[in-house]
């Protein structure tokens, strides 16, 4: 395994003195992390720390909100995304993005999957059906739903809605899948499934998890960062993390004595 | 034990007015059916005027008012609508913005003559249609758009953040977002503001009697630039400039009970469609 802080060439993901402002509140202060390929990466923290924040600039959806700043820099393979001339679009096509409440468009199940490729301009048919059902299969939900491609979205159970925003996801081809809180909506049994679904979706993408469920970071993830009201605390293995945090703070916040 | 009795008083209160007001309305609607329902036939409804709309039919007020009518929406829901989707998507939010805004509210509320007299200073002298369909048309768009613009940027910006993000997260530009979520999801509230314009251009007399409207034109207009016969314009020749006003009373009703259905079967149409875009993209 390799050790925090040795990466630099082959992390997927480097972000070097991060400060973020919504306004004139700073959100982010000078954090600076590294993420593999193929790992799963996980944000923890208390409501508020900024995780959130921090996973949104990956693809840069904050850039949707006025009166955002960002300093810093943030390499994906090498290219620093907030650099003049890079193309957002082409950016989140390779950085897919699950939110926290699931948010099908109000259109049939297919017309969901297919929303991504559409746009990028896929307009064959045959082509269509077969991005749908990789996709779908991928998500672990061809099976529920290969019946019914034509039901609207909403008519699925709330589970079903986050794997479909998955399947949505993943149909556009990307790298690096980004889930803000993807299981924080759901019953038991649906977490475990979107759970299971990490496990197996980590062989071929490098996932970051922001997540309220320690249990949950500890379940999934390699690596976990500890972040508290705009510092990134800290980071490393998640079964160090998890077992001998460095830091007091850490330990308070994992051990629950607050947060 | 008060305060239940205050409640009790105020929703007395409340169902008082409200059946008061319901009641006049009906009062209205009910005189005009009385009086007007004599007149209608079929004679009345697809021929010609005779003797200064003093006997016949109306028929070209009727195709006048939905040839106006359908200009005017043509015209005025593209504009609104693509001037409210610059105005909440793509305009940077300032004090211009603001001050257009308050422009935009501002116009909703000048009189219907105003706006007719503009309409007879740009389209019918300066820009030379003479007196014509597509000059009240476009007068009567230019009226009803501040109400359709107001409607439509509400709606855009009742579209939840969720819905834009899952696009833009898509990789969509914002072009895209706003093409295939955006509008889509607004729709019907954009069509709420297109009705009301709808009931208001119809029933218009001042715009379209500097701009479009003739006092007896028993032909049907050939060209947009042709004036045409308009039912608000129609009735108020007949009750108010009539040499035999009162001997054409039944005419009136009967005219104003065919605005009122147009009108009302306009709206339903309307509604209907609202209806359907909103079972289709409820969130």
């Amino acid at each position: 395994m390799v050790e925090t802080g040795e990466r630099t060439s082959d992390a997927k993901i480097v972000v070097e003195h991060l400060d973020f402002h919504y306004g004139s509140v700073q959100a982010l202060f000078d954090v600076s992390v590294e993420m593999a390929p193929r790992k799963v990466t996980a944000f923890i923290g208390p409501s508020g720390c900024g995780k959130s924040t921090f996973l949104r600039t990956l693809n840069r959806m904050n850039d949707i909100i006025p009166g955002t700043r960002v300093q810093g820099r943030v390499l994906i393979d090498g290219h620093d995304i907030y650099s003049n001339g890079t193309d957002v679009v082409a950016l989140r096509r390779s950085v897919g993005m699950v939110f926290q409440k699931s948010n099908p468009f109000p259109k049939s199940i297919f017309e969901n999957v297919v929303y991504g490729p559409r746009i990028h301009g896929e307009k064959n048919s045959a082509r269509l059906r077969e991005i749908a059902e990789q996709s779908l299969q991928r998500a672990g939900l061809w099976a529920e739903v290969k019946d019914r491609l034509d039901q609207n979205a909403l008519s699925l159970s709330g589970g079903q809605q986050q794997r479909l925003c998955i399947a949505r996801a993943l149909a556009v081809g990307p790298e690096i899948l980004l889930m803000d809180e993807p299981a924080s909506a759901l019953d038991p049994r649906s977490t475990a499934r979107i759970e299971d679904l990490i496990g197996e979706l980590r062989e071929d993408y490098t996932i970051v998890i922001v997540t309220h469920n320690m249990q949950q970071a500890a379940r999934v993830s390699d690596f976990t960062a500890f972040f508290y009201e705009g510092h990134l605390v800290e980071f490393g293995e998640t079964q160090q993390i998890f077992t001998m945090p460095k830091k007091k703070q850490t330990e308070d916040y994992i051990t629950g004595r607050f947060g | 034990m008060r305060q239940r009795s205050n409640g009790f008083l105020a929703i007395w209160a409340m169902r008082i007015i409200f059946y008061l007001l319901v009641s006049s309305v009906g009062i209205i609607v009910l005189d005009i059916l009385w009086k007007g329902l004599p007149s209608i036939s079929l004679s009345f409804l697809l021929d010609s005027p005779r003797r200064s709309g003093a006997e016949g039919g109306i028929f070209p007020a009727i195709v006048g008012t939905v040839y106006l009518v359908t200009g005017a929406i043509a015209a005025a829901l593209p504009l609104g609508i693509a001037s409210a989707v610059y105005l909440s998507e793509y305009a940077k939010q300032g004090l211009f913005t603001r001050g257009v805004r308050f422009a935009i509210i501002t116009l909703a509320g000048v009189p219907s003559v105003v706006f007719g007299l503009f309409g007879l200073g740009l389209f019918v002298i300066f820009l030379g249609f003479g007196a014509s369909v597509l000059a009240g048309s476009l007068t009567l768009a230019c009226m009803i758009l501040p109400t359709i613009i107001v409607a439509s940027e509400e709606a855009l910006q009742a579209v939840p953040r969720e819905l834009r993000e899952a696009s833009l997260a898509l990789g969509a530009t914002r072009w895209q977002t706003i093409w295939r979520s955006v509008l889509p999801y607004s729709v019907s509230g954009i069509m709420t503001g297109s009705i009301l314009g709808i009931g208001r251009a119809a029933g218009e007399t001042a715009p379209i009697l500097l701009t479009a409207a003739a006092f007896f034109l028993p032909n049907l207009p050939e060209s947009p630039f042709d004036q045409v016969m308009a039912l608000p314009y129609h009735l108020y020749i007949l009750a108010t400039q009539h040499p035999e006003a009162a001997k054409v009373r039944g005419m009136q009703y009967g005219t104003a009970l065919v605005l009122l259905v147009l009108v009302l079967g306009i709206n339903m149409a309307a509604i209907l469609l609202r209806g359907r875009f909103r079972k289709k993209y409820r969130w």
